[in-house]
């Protein structure tokens, strides 16, 4: 098995109501995928079931055991919000996974590395959004993860921040080597980002559609192929009626 | 002239750094004013010296007491009673207020109890503990401490309900022991509820402390209220209340400024202006 995280024939239903009918997803070391989709269609809920959150489910979640080597679970998960604790600085968060035996270190590198780094001993109510989801970004990195699972991650912040944040993003999960398994509503967001983009949709929702993205890193936002990318995978959300 | 303005401008440039302190002297205004309202009716004979005895007598009193030593005596017997009172019934509260929180089997078990007990007033086990438990500190003390279980234990409940879950689910995604998960994320986001109910608790734990000892005791600010109404001295019996309030009042402003440095984090809303 060289795949890091395989997802196979997973059904989700909640209260009856069927969310996931039969989707299977595996990520590939170094790879970045995302799943897009519109609300409410069961993606989050995927990552979820990934992230070992929702034990309610059935079908397969195997895990590579190199993602068992060194500390934790080898997955670095972001959510939404940063879900920072607020009685914690900014470093103590950073490394809440450890406590009291952090490693001061690698705590400095990562927040070098997200671009807070006068910030450790910052309390999160001074954080703006865009600084409290890089210092969410940086927690997730703590465990030295394999694969790194983001939930909408920057759908809370503004446009320009956005961006940059996508930019640091692609940085570290290229710095780091690590997979990524990024779930959004943003269809820039997710063809600049991805190595592959699955749409899912439907009631309940399947796999769609997976469209790969085979252009080089740095890419260009204004680029034609991307453009053309991101007009596949509107008509296809709009034959499986998602919009 | 202009020496003259030269000044002004360097007392207000003084101005604001003496403006939080007048502000903190505000308080003080209205109890002066209640004192000096009190000594000139009493002097004056408007008010009958020996129901209400003027602010300098009571003054007197408490010299005399604290000279012989009596006041100590006193304050450090009801002090030691709050103090084992408050500790042994917070302490039980926040153990048990948590493992509730915790668990919603043993919210099953233990809520519709706790909800019983709770209607009791309180003042109703005297007797009863009078009776299992003689007249010395043991029934005092657990008097205060059932006084003081409650409102931290109903407290950290609800802060523990009220905590957002998806601070708790970063927990599970670092798999968190149980004790990890409580110490490390339930009892500090709980913390805020938990300062209401223990400042509420502590009021409640002086509260007792007087039921207690105006029933059955040889020592305590208690004690001496029930002694000057028994020698008819009312000088005695509003030095043991002032003496109440100042304890009162110091024991919860330990706790405030525990409470304002353990909080200081919160990104709360802290009033309006000065």
């Amino acid at each position: 098995m060289s795949a890091l995280l395989q997802l196979q024939n997973i059904h989700k239903a909640y209260d009856g109501l069927r969310v996931l009918d039969d989707v299977s997803l595996s990520l590939a070391p170094g790879e970045i995928v995302s799943l897009l989709g519109p609300s409410g269609c069961g993606k989050s809920t995927l990552l979820r079931i990934a992230a070992g959150l929702d034990q309610d489910f059935s079908g397969a979640l195997e895990f590579n055991p190199l993602l068992q080597f060194g500390r934790g679970t080898g997955i670095g998960v972001v959510f939404q919000e940063p879900r920072l604790m607020p009685w914690l600085n900014v470093a103590q968060n950073v490394s809440f996974a450890d406590g009291w035996i952090a490693d001061e270190k690698w705590v400095q590198q990562l927040l070098r590395d997200v671009g807070l780094s006068g910030h450790a001993d910052a309390l999160p109510k001074k954080l703006s959004g865009g600084q409290a989801q890089r210092a969410a970004i940086a927690r997730g990195l703590y465990g030295k993860p394999h694969v790194l699972l983001l939930d909408e991650p920057f759908s809370a912040v503004d446009a320009f921040t956005r961006m940059k944040l996508q930019d640091l993003l692609s940085e570290l999960a290229e710095r780091y080597e690590i997979a990524v398994l990024l779930v959004t509503h943003d269809l820039d967001e997710a063809f600049y980002l991805s190595d592959r983009v699955l749409i899912l949709g439907g009631t309940p929702s399947r796999l769609q559609r997976e469209l790969a993205v085979p252009l080089a890193r740095p890419r260009d936002r204004r680029s034609a192929e991307l453009a053309y990318l991101r007009g596949e995978a509107l008509t296809e959300l709009y034959q499986s009626h998602a919009i | 002239m202009s020496a003259l303005n030269l000044r002004l401008s360097r007392w207000a440039e003084r101005l604001p750094s003496l403006r939080p302190s007048l502000a903190n002297l505000r308080g003080w205004a209205v109890p002066l004013a209640l004192l000096l309202g009190l000594e000139t009716l009493v002097r004056s004979g408007i008010l009958p010296a020996h129901q209400m005895p003027a602010p300098t007598q009571v003054a007197q009193t408490l010299f005399h007491l604290a000279v012989s030593g009596e006041l100590l005596r006193h304050i450090n017997a009801s002090l030691l009673r709050v103090a084992g009172g408050f500790l042994i019934g917070a302490g039980l509260a926040i153990v048990i207020g948590t493992w509730v929180g915790l668990s919603r089997r043993a919210e099953a078990y233990l809520e519709p109890t706790f909800q019983a007990l709770r209607a009791i007033p309180s003042l109703a086990w005297v007797p009863l503990l009078l009776l299992w438990l003689g007249i010395d500190e043991t029934p005092k003390v657990v008097l205060i401490a059932l006084g003081a279980f409650f409102p931290v234990y109903l407290a950290l409940l609800a802060g523990i309900r009220n905590i957002d879950r998806k601070l708790v689910e970063v927990g599970q995604l670092y798999q968190l022991s149980r004790f990890a998960l409580v110490r490390r994320i339930l009892l500090p986001a709980a913390l805020p509820n938990l300062f209401t109910g223990l400042r509420g608790a502590l009021s409640l734990s002086w509260m007792f402390l007087v039921a207690a000892e105006l029933i059955a005791a040889t020592r305590g600010l208690g004690y001496l209220l029930s002694d000057g109404r028994e020698t008819s001295r009312p000088d005695l019996v509003i030095a043991a209340i002032l003496l109440l309030a100042v304890l009162g009042k110091l024991s919860d402003s330990l706790l405030k400024y525990w409470e304002t440095r353990a909080l200081s984090w919160r990104d709360s809303y802290q009033g309006g202006e000065n």
